[in-house]
């Protein structure tokens, strides 16, 4: 005698579950109705949904870490219809409603990176095992974010990359689950070249001081590129350990090496005390060569300019946003982080900030949270309103396309915070690249990972 | 030629930090048999009196101006400082401008006040107990010190300029036969130089040419027959420590101008300044102040393109290896004696 499974509770349960797949073909699939409520990592259960915010809270980028914070805060506020919304009412898309995502109510857990690849790795393993946060967000190292990118994309959760600027972030280090907001080394060099050689002469030779890691290898490898194709000539590339903290010894040899600028591919504590140590050694009043020599650290951020107090006067470098903009994007996001915080926001806070919204939109257009429905609705993503002008999440790399600030040491501050003036702005063409592009080459998106 | 010469003054000039501070360990190892591991914290803190000093100079008065506006469009807040108020704009930027020099006469009494407290509150207590102990201890409370300086002045350096008389660099080398710019050296690491000349040959004068020193001196060679002659050695000890304390916090305050502080600055000097110790002899303060411009000097001629062309990397590693090679050959140090650390 043969025995059938066949029940009449399971023949019912099956009829019932046909019969609502037929009913509503236009609303739900059965697969990516199951796909997007459970089935991959952390998928939300209840009415609240966990982001993980990663940043440095201690050691020497913890101010930074800090201004990252607020940003987060404040973005999570806007997400549940606090506050007067910031740039959600600028923003181009008009997916959120301040409803939170999906319905669901935001909140948020906090790790510390310490900028050390293991600790941040280890916050961000805490944060999805333990917390459930479903987004990874944060970073002020590259060698952070890539790092925190490799585990998550294991693990099967987004990562929106905060302040990371080398090449390898999008290019060879690049996952399918990682999104970088933030522009990089490659982008900096194309738009500081041009403004360079315009201002500083065509027939020029520089001497670069290179932070050994990461970032400073793709900043240094971008700026010669770039400064060679407008007929500067390199008198040398000198690898200084990140450790150093007196810069005195490799700066000793500039002045008489022949060169007339000398550009600092240093990040934070590094480029206080390079840029205060050239500046020191008379590099911004002497003659060389006939010209005046100059000084350029090619990305500069708010907060490295409040460390170099005075020596960052007239310095030109590149950032990726700056609170003086005056486009409505950054007026609202201005208006309400300065209201809350009482300074303006520093631009580790902007892209941290956009980077949240973005997510919650990419969610909500989605209408999941699984990583596998977020990864398409960002990719290709156009946007704008949110203080970059329009702006491309290029499918290719994960990577935003805008346009990139070239700026200047203000001479004549009127308060603590007006430290950079915003001396050009180079459109998106200018530095934009092919994804195959050779400081970019060798990565692999691979495949989404849900976690399933 | 140049380059060594440039090379040479840069290393007297890093040889100058490191001698400082190893002579303060020294000073407290010597007498108290302490390894001070919270000796960088107390550099540290030197350097954050000096921007102490310089928020005090330029706490203001804020004002509103209605006619400008801040980046919120409300009206901005126009700060005066009280010592430009008091004694005009241009005496009291002239002050403000000095800051640095004037935050020595600040540091002398609360660099010692702190040695002498961290000594009778936390470090006696740990006299009896091994190495290891002290060090932990010491540790420990550099750590908290680090802590403390970052919740009141945050982790982001905080710019503490020289003044504008000693802003920008010499051309040292058109002085002596050179062609300009081939020798150019900042003015204030040549003046930082020649501040630590005179306060190591002040702690020297101290210790040799008065009556407190040579008890001193005596208690670090036998502490016991000291004590058996009726002195409170002790209590002399307590004050080299406020010493050894004001030495480090002195060495922290020039160097304010050369480095922004931050909160961990101490502890990239407190390794170095170990090595300086080892090498130069643990005990011996003139070998600690050798070793420290010697080191210096050999980490800048690392640096030189020419070398580290043939070894690359060596301008990280010289220091150390140069300790190897010293311990192996001499390893009580260069002017080490005989008894120090050693049972």
């Amino acid at each position: 005698m043969s025995k059938s499974n066949l029940t009449r509770r399971g023949l019912l349960k099956t009829g019932a579950v046909a019969g609502a797949g037929l009913a509503l073909p236009t609303i739900f699939d059965g697969a990516t109705w199951a796909a997007s409520h459970s089935g991959f990592t952390n998928a939300p259960q209840g009415k609240t949904v966990t982001l993980g915010f990663n940043v440095p809270q201690s050691g020497p980028y913890a101010d930074e870490g800090a201004d990252e914070l607020r940003a987060y805060k404040l973005a999570v506020e806007h997400l549940n219809g606090q506050g007067d919304g910031g740039m959600l009412n600028t923003f181009s898309s008009k997916a959120l409603d301040g409803t939170g995502i999906l319905g669901k109510k935001v909140e948020f857990v906090t790790g510390d990176t310490q900028t050390k690849s293991d600790a941040a790795r280890a916050s961000a393993k805490s944060m999805i095992e333990k917390d459930g946060a479903i987004m990874i967000t944060g970073g002020s190292s590259s060698g952070v974010a890539v790092a925190v990118q490799g585990l998550c994309q294991e693990a099967g959760v987004i990562f929106m990359a905060g302040l990371t600027h080398s090449n390898d972030t999008t290019g060879k280090d690049k996952k399918a689950n990682g999104f970088r907001h933030f522009f990089d080394a490659y982008m900096s060099a194309a738009a500081l070249a041009p403004v360079l050689a315009n201002k500083y002469g065509k027939d020029r030779k520089f001497y670069m001081l290179t932070a050994d890691y990461t970032w400073g290898w793709t900043q240094a490898a971008s700026m010669k590129e770039f400064m060679e194709k407008e007929g500067w000539s390199m008198v040398a590339d000198v690898k200084t350990p990140l450790a150093s903290t007196d810069f005195s010894s490799y700066l000793a040899p500039v002045l008489s090496s022949g060169a007339d600028v000398l550009i600092l591919n240093h990040y934070g504590g590094n480029m206080v005390n390079s840029l205060t140590n050239a500046v020191q050694f008379g590099m911004r009043d002497k003659m060389v060569n006939g010209k005046q020599f100059e000084v350029v650290v090619p990305l500069i951020s708010e907060l490295m300019a409040k460390g170099a107090g005075a020596n960052i006067k007239g310095i030109l470098g590149s950032s990726n946003w700056n609170w003086k903009l005056q486009d409505e994007g950054t007026k609202a996001f201005v208006k309400s982080f300065g209201t809350k915080y009482g300074f303006p926001p520093s631009q580790a806070a902007q892209t941290c900030y956009v980077q949240t919204l973005l997510y919650a939109d990419a969610a909500q257009r989605a209408g999941s949270f699984n990583p596998c429905a977020i990864v398409p609705a960002l990719e290709g993503f156009k946007f704008d309103g949110l203080g970059n002008g329009p702006t491309l999440y290029r499918a290719d790399d994960h990577q935003c396309f805008k346009d990139v600030l070239v700026v200047q040491g203000n001479e004549t501050p009127e308060n603590e915070y007006d430290l950079l003036n915003v001396a050009e702005v180079t459109p998106v063409e200018k530095v934009m690249y092919k994804p195959d592009n050779k400081f970019f080459a060798g990565g692999n998106l691979g495949q989404c990972n849900s976690g399933a | 030629m140049d380059a060594i010469i440039l090379q040479t003054l840069n290393g007297l000039d890093k040889g100058s930090a490191y001698a400082l501070i190893a002579l303060g360990l020294t000073l407290i190892f010597g007498t108290l048999g302490v390894v001070n591991f919270a000796h960088g914290a107390l550099f540290m803190i030197g350097a954050f009196c000096a921007v102490t000093v310089q928020r005090i100079l330029t706490l203001s008065v804020i004002t509103l101006d209605p006619n400008k506006t801040d980046f919120l469009g409300n009206p901005a807040k126009i700060k005066t400082p009280y010592v430009e108020k008091f004694f005009g704009p241009e005496i009291g930027a002239g002050i403000i401008d000095w800051s640095v020099p004037l935050a020595i006469l600040f540091a002398i009494p609360v660099m010692i006040a702190i040695g002498f407290l961290m000594e009778r509150v936390l470090i006696r207590h740990f006299y009896h107990r091994p190495h290891a102990d002290q060090i932990l201890v010491t540790f420990g409370l550099a750590i908290v010190l680090q802590e403390v300086v970052k919740y009141f002045y945050g982790a982001n350096p905080v710019p503490t300029p020289a003044p504008a008389a000693f802003a920008g660099a010499i051309d040292f080398g058109v002085l002596i036969g050179f062609d300009p710019n081939q020798i150019v050296y900042p003015y204030w690491r040549l003046i930082y130089f020649l501040f630590s000349i005179v306060v190591i040959g002040g702690v020297f004068s101290f210790l040799r040419f008065t009556t407190f020193g040579m008890v001193v001196r005596a208690g670090m060679a036998d502490r016991e027959t000291v004590g058996l002659l009726g002195i409170n050695i002790n209590k002399r000890f307590t004050i080299m420590f406020g010493i050894a304390a004001a030495v480090a916090g002195l060495a922290g305050v020039m160097y304010a101008p050369i480095n922004s502080p931050n909160f961990h600055m101490g502890m990239d000097f407190l390794v170095l300044s170990f090595v300086v110790v080892v090498v130069g002899g643990m005990g011996s303060l003139p070998g600690a102040v050798l070793a420290g411009f010697m080191l210096g000097i050999l980490e800048s001629y690392a640096s030189l393109n020419e070398i580290k062309a043939i070894i690359p990397g060596i301008d990280q590693i010289i220091i150390y290896l140069v300790a190897i090679i010293i311990l192996l050959t001499r390893p009580r140090g260069l002017l080490g004696r005989k008894g120090v650390m050693e049972e």
